[in-house]
């Protein structure tokens, strides 16, 4: 049974833009435009696109923030905006730009607040606490105002706030937004490890797509408002085109007019003493034989694709091209 | 506790807000023996109840007025996913302890008031005289909570807010027949807050309505209260089915 059910979700926003001089007409903007999707328990859902792209609407939508324009949407079974307070006991939300905590309370004071907040009894909410502060590394600023945490302390803080009440689903509007290397890869296994878990369902928003590869088996791209891919990264990068490639530095340049059947020239750089070929059916092997009959090589690197480059292309794409790989 | 002098500062001005209310009152009897046909005395009484009334809502659902700036900020998003009721979450972030020796000058007030009027004591009385600033308190508590929700649709709608609350406030503080015409009409009667103070001091002063209201009009103030409670708490709910957040 799915967790998290949208079907032709529709969110819209009336803009007010002024047209003349004191006339001002309204207009009507989807931020989300029909979603249809639906969510397996312990499923890990990386949710990505654009700014802009209706991801946090959708999940404020999810959490009973707002209320949907048109549609269906229901999470652990409930409809979230009618039974808000309910729904709240079962999710976890961080928002990465609003803080769930106290801003003047010293984080363990927090914590207890949330306690009495969510009733969790006092055993639960210990054995969780003492979970996240080891795996988190709370203990150094337990005692600190909210205020005064750096913004990596109080990302872990408000991990942990949002799972003291142990709920099944766990909300995460960019999780990892403006931390160092070291906060993120610290929120990232702390994540993994939680999903592996399997109890809980995560669905996360994010711009960096290495919480996607490290944490999500399944990758959902949306786009003025509508899904444009959800599947596996691999699913992603075989629609898209990923190609390998490989990236030769030479003696001399190739003489003009050289091919290589399978592979593509991407470019010529260096007054022609690095060429790179994108890999389209050909094998780097037969590529790397050409080159060496005509001309000397000095190095090469193989090239994995990047998830990032797929996106760029993806969001660059124009909104029809995009509509019509989908079909 | 952290922060005397602001607390010393704030508890002052507090004060000194009640207290001008009064002063303002008794300042317009310098000029002249009657105000809309009622003496000094019984002019009191009215402010006194109109005071005890908004000082009541004041400290308990005041602070809904902090609802703009979540609003405009969007951090109601945090306060809509905790499983707590968003009214009650923004109204217990603090206790005004504050506004405190505000009830206190307004009761004093209050005791004055009745000192100084010849009121004949009788079992309805002594409950209108409890009933009136509470369900007063309720009635203005719903002003309160209705302006603080017009932030959903404007997020500037502070003034226009104030302008019910406090508006409202000066105008209770007054005999209704001061005001004329279609405002008197709209104010006390239409929106109610002639029920508020008005009506409850002729009732406890045993006086007859100089604009022909019935003895039992005094009485209403409950029914009033409860009616602005519901259509306030129709538009918060509304409100909150509005509440667009901002991006992020």
């Amino acid at each position: 049974m799915s967790v998290i059910e949208m079907r032709g979700l529709r969110k819209d926003f009336t803009v007010r833009v002024s047209a003349g001089r004191l006339r001002r007409t309204k207009r009507t903007v989807a931020a989300v435009d029909g979603v249809d999707l639906a969510v397996a328990e312990g499923e890990m859902v990386g949710y990505i696109g654009p700014n802009g792209a209706g991801k946090s609407t959708t999940l404020k939508m999810l959490t009973g923030v707002l209320t949907p324009s048109a549609g269906h949407v229901s999470v652990c079974g409930l409809a979230p905006v009618p039974q808000r307070t309910k729904l709240a006991l079962r999710i976890g939300v961080v928002f990465g730009q609003r803080s769930q905590l106290w801003w003047d309370l010293p984080l363990g004071e927090s914590f207890a607040l949330l306690r009495h907040i969510y009733r969790v009894p006092a055993a639960d909410h210990a054995s969780r606490l003492r979970r996240c502060r080891q795996l988190l590394d709370l203990d150094a600023f337990l005692d600190t105002p909210v205020r005064q945490l750096s913004l990596g302390q109080r990302m872990r803080g408000e991990l942990t706030a949002a799972l003291l009440h142990g709920p099944k689903v766990l909300f995460l509007d960019e999780p990892t937004i403006g931390l160092d290397v070291t906060s993120k890869q610290a929120v990232r296994s702390f994540l993994a490890e939680l999903g592996e878990s399997g109890d809980v369902t995560l669905v996360l928003t994010t711009h960096d797509l290495a919480d996607i590869e490290r944490l999500c088996s399944r990758l959902v791209v949306i786009d003025h408002g509508r899904v444009v891919h959800d599947g596996s990264i691999e699913a992603l990068h075989e629609r898209y085109g990923s190609r390998r490639r490989l990236v030769v530095d030479l003696r001399e340049p190739l003489p003009p007019g050289f091919a290589v059947t399978g592979a593509t020239l991407a470019s010529v750089g260096a007054d022609g003493h690095r060429v790179a070929f994108d890999l389209d059916s050909a094998e780097a092997g037969a590529v790397v034989a050409e080159l060496v009959a005509t001309a000397e090589i000095r190095d090469l690197a193989l090239v994995e694709p990047d998830i990032e480059d797929v996106v760029a292309r993806l969001y660059a794409a124009p909104l029809s091209l995009r509509h019509g790989l989908e079909q | 506790m952290s922060y005397r002098a602001s607390f010393v500062v704030e508890t002052i001005t507090n004060i000194g807000g009640t207290a001008l209310d009064v002063l303002s009152v008794i300042v317009i009897f310098q000029a002249t023996k009657f105000v809309g046909g009622f003496t000094l005395r019984e002019a009191i009484l009215m402010v006194s109840l109109s005071s005890c009334a908004f000082v009541l809502a004041d400290f308990t659902v005041g602070n809904i007025d902090r609802l703009s700036t979540y609003v405009r900020a969007g951090t109601l998003d945090a306060v809509l996913v905790r499983p707590l009721g968003a009214m009650a979450q923004l109204l217990l972030m603090d206790l005004p302890v504050r506004k405190m020796l505000r009830l206190v000058l307004a009761i004093v007030t209050l005791a004055i008031g009745l000192h100084v009027n010849h009121v004949v004591w009788t079992l309805p009385r002594a409950l209108l005289v409890v009933g009136a600033p509470v369900f007063g308190a309720v009635f203005f508590g719903a002003i309160f909570v209705f302006s603080a929700s017009l932030a959903f649709w404007w997020v500037d709608s502070g003034q226009i807010g104030n302008a019910f609350t406090y508006g409202g406030r000066d105008f209770t503080a007054y005999p209704v027949t001061v005001y004329g015409g279609w405002f008197r009409s709209l104010f006390a009667y239409g929106l109610g807050f002639g029920f508020v103070a008005y009506q409850p001091a002729l009732a406890l002063l045993g006086r007859a309505d100089p604009l022909g209201l019935p003895a039992w009009a005094g009485f209403v103030s409950p029914l009033v209260a409860l009616v602005a409670a519901g259509a306030a708490a129709i538009v918060w709910r509304a409100g909150i089915r509005q509440y667009r957040s901002t991006g992020s």
